[in-house]
């Protein structure tokens, strides 16, 4: 069976990254922000899963699940954010959450 | 070593987090947990503080060399600790005048020193992330922790996307390095960064690391959510953000360079870090002339303080990582001090934050003037506070590294900030008064500032007491 190559799989990491930081740069719904972030970080947990899989050290798959852990700990939070601020604004679009100047 | 002495290496750690965890029980289990707690969190914050610092000559490896005690680390948790114990005294009566006296604010700041705590000793990139998370998830909720005011839940959701967005790097960052250097201990990759650096890879992952890393510490580029957060969030909170915060993320940026920083390798960020301190210092100093809220102006000053303390980073050498960490201790205890005096005139409604506010503060309350014109002038770094010496020490290191250049923009930026912290000044003692405050008395306030201004003056007049522990512990 031929294995794909390592770098296939680091491209593929790599342009997920890049749509999730251009995901948050360019959309203003705090929600779709938000999602984009997630992609940033399952982007990082595909490049370590892939180092773990061809270095054949577990470390870097133990990791993947702290980062889950983390993911979801923060989704929590960010979720309740975004309610507390719809309830105070009617709005998720973060260009007119701007009591401040942004 | 027997896991015995493991153990009771960590107490610190090991109080706060059966701190946490009775905090809770107190929370749930009396209606008298809003008078209980706050001194519950202090007496763990300064036992804590105090273990550390007693044991700060004893650097040790533990957990198979997942985290260090003592040394370095030692220092960066008397600076969480008591600076956080500084703000839950000065937090006590503040929460209660604007009506969001939740036991959960004492919970969470405990949670993020515990997190600070983790990142200041990691030994590991894992140990780095948990602890990184811990803090900044802490943090989010902080910010917005009264959740019916609009400011407050701005605040958290500006500081939440951005924080978050950082982490993404900071995780990407992680993967890249533990790909090229085939493992996650800080050990091995100082051990052979020099043999790692060479390739773009890891270049790449340090580079995605640091950047998420200068988005936390608030330097230039990555400085956007700064004003916002620290204008928007509680005043004792932000006085937690920008201090205490902002050390962890500089432990953590010593922490992975200190090969550069020990082994006189080149130092591949040099460029990047001259310019990004460059531009902070400039950028903090010069818009902090326009701002009329004393929030705003502290949190562009605190974009100018991560700017010179990014000097050290450029100059990569072992003066330079003392004088970070001894301007990071004396700019937590002045900026604390700052937000403390903040934190009392304010009203309950986050008013009286303008400058104009503070026009004839001497006549009606001498003593908090007196302490708010020794804190700016400890910010604006002049000789006696501890301000001062902070910048000296960086200025030093960067003029021993060939970095005069560099030096000689932080002199002038610190002219330039001389002008807004010395208006405030100018306000409180020249000025007649024109607004009718009524500044509520606050016993542990008042002594929150007190102790934060001793702290200032202690450091400023005895520089060596601290200069030399910090010395002594980086030999190691």
């Amino acid at each position: 069976m031929n294995t794909i190559p390592m770098e296939y799989y680091l491209l593929i990491s790599a342009f997920m990254f890049s749509v999730g930081v251009t995901g948050v740069l360019i959309r203003r719904n705090a929600i779709v922000v938000f999602m984009c972030i997630e992609l940033m970080l399952n982007s990082a947990n595909l490049a370590l899963v892939t180092f773990s899989s061809f270095l054949g050290d577990p470390a870097g798959q133990v990791f993947v699940f702290f980062v889950m852990t983390v993911a979801a700990a923060e989704a929590a939070v960010g979720l309740a954010i975004i309610i507390a601020i719809f309830r105070n604004k009617l709005t998720v679009n973060i260009d007119e959450i701007n009591i401040f100047k942004w | 070593m027997t896991a015995n002495t493991e153990i009771f290496q960590l107490l610190p750690h090991l109080v706060i987090g059966v701190g946490i965890v009775l905090s809770v029980v107190i929370e749930i289990s009396t209606k008298k947990s809003e008078s209980i707690l706050p001194w519950f969190t202090i007496l763990i914050f300064v036992f804590a503080g105090a273990h550390s610092i007693i044991n700060v000559y004893d650097y040790q490896i533990l957990f198979g060399g997942m985290y260090a005690i003592g040394g370095v680390t030692a220092i960066f948790n008397f600076i969480f600790t008591i600076g956080a114990a500084i703000m839950v005294l000065n937090a006590v009566d503040y929460i209660k005048k604007s009506k969001m006296n939740f036991g959960e604010f004492y919970i969470l700041v405990q949670s993020s020193v515990l997190g600070m705590m983790l990142m200041a000793g990691a030994r590991d990139l894992f140990m780095i992330f948990i602890g990184l998370e811990l803090m900044s998830i802490c943090f989010y909720v902080l910010a917005g922790i009264n959740r019916s005011r609009m400011g407050n839940t701005e605040a958290a959701l500006k500081y939440f996307l951005l924080g978050a967005f950082a982490t993404g790097f900071i995780v990407f960052g992680i993967a890249l390095i533990y790909g090229t250097a085939k493992s996650t201990s800080i050990d091995q990759i100082v051990f052979a960064y020099e043999y790692f650096i060479t390739d773009v890879l890891f270049l790449t992952g340090l580079a995605l690391f640091v950047i998420g890393f200068l988005f936390k510490i608030a330097a230039f580029p990555f400085h956007m959510w700064v004003p916002d957060v620290y204008q928007g969030a509680a005043t004792p909170v932000t006085g937690l953000m920008s201090t205490t915060g902002k050390a962890a993320a500089f432990s953590v940026l010593i922490i992975i360079l200190s090969a550069v920083f020990t082994q006189n390798i080149t130092n591949n960020f040099e460029i990047l870090f001259a310019v990004i301190a460059t531009l902070s210092m400039l950028y903090g100093s010069i818009v902090a002339i326009a701002q009329d809220n004393l929030k705003r102006m502290l949190a562009y000053s605190s974009i100018a303080h991560a700017g010179y303390m990014t000097i050290g980073l450029a100059a990569g050498n072992i003066e330079s990582v003392s004088g970070i960490i001894f301007y990071l201790t004396a700019y937590a205890f002045m900026n604390l001090g700052a937000f403390g005096v903040i934190a009392l005139i304010e009203g309950s409604n986050e008013e009286n934050l303008d400058i104009n506010s503070y026009s004839g503060l001497n006549s009606k309350s001498p003593i908090l003037a007196g302490f708010m014109a020794l804190f700016m002038f400890a910010l604006a770094g002049i000789p006696p506070m501890a301000g001062f010496f902070g910048k000296y020490y960086v200025f030093v290191a960067s003029i021993k590294a060939d970095l005069t250049w560099l030096a000689i923009v932080g002199v002038f930026s610190s002219a330039i900030s001389v002008y807004f912290y010395l208006r405030v000044v100018v306000y409180m003692y020249f000025k007649d008064s024109t607004s009718s405050i009524i500044i509520k008395n606050s016993f542990t306030g008042l002594l929150a500032v007190i102790i934060s201004g001793l702290l200032v003056l202690v450091f400023g007049i005895l520089p060596d007491t601290l200069f030399s522990i910090i010395t002594s512990v980086l030999s190691y």
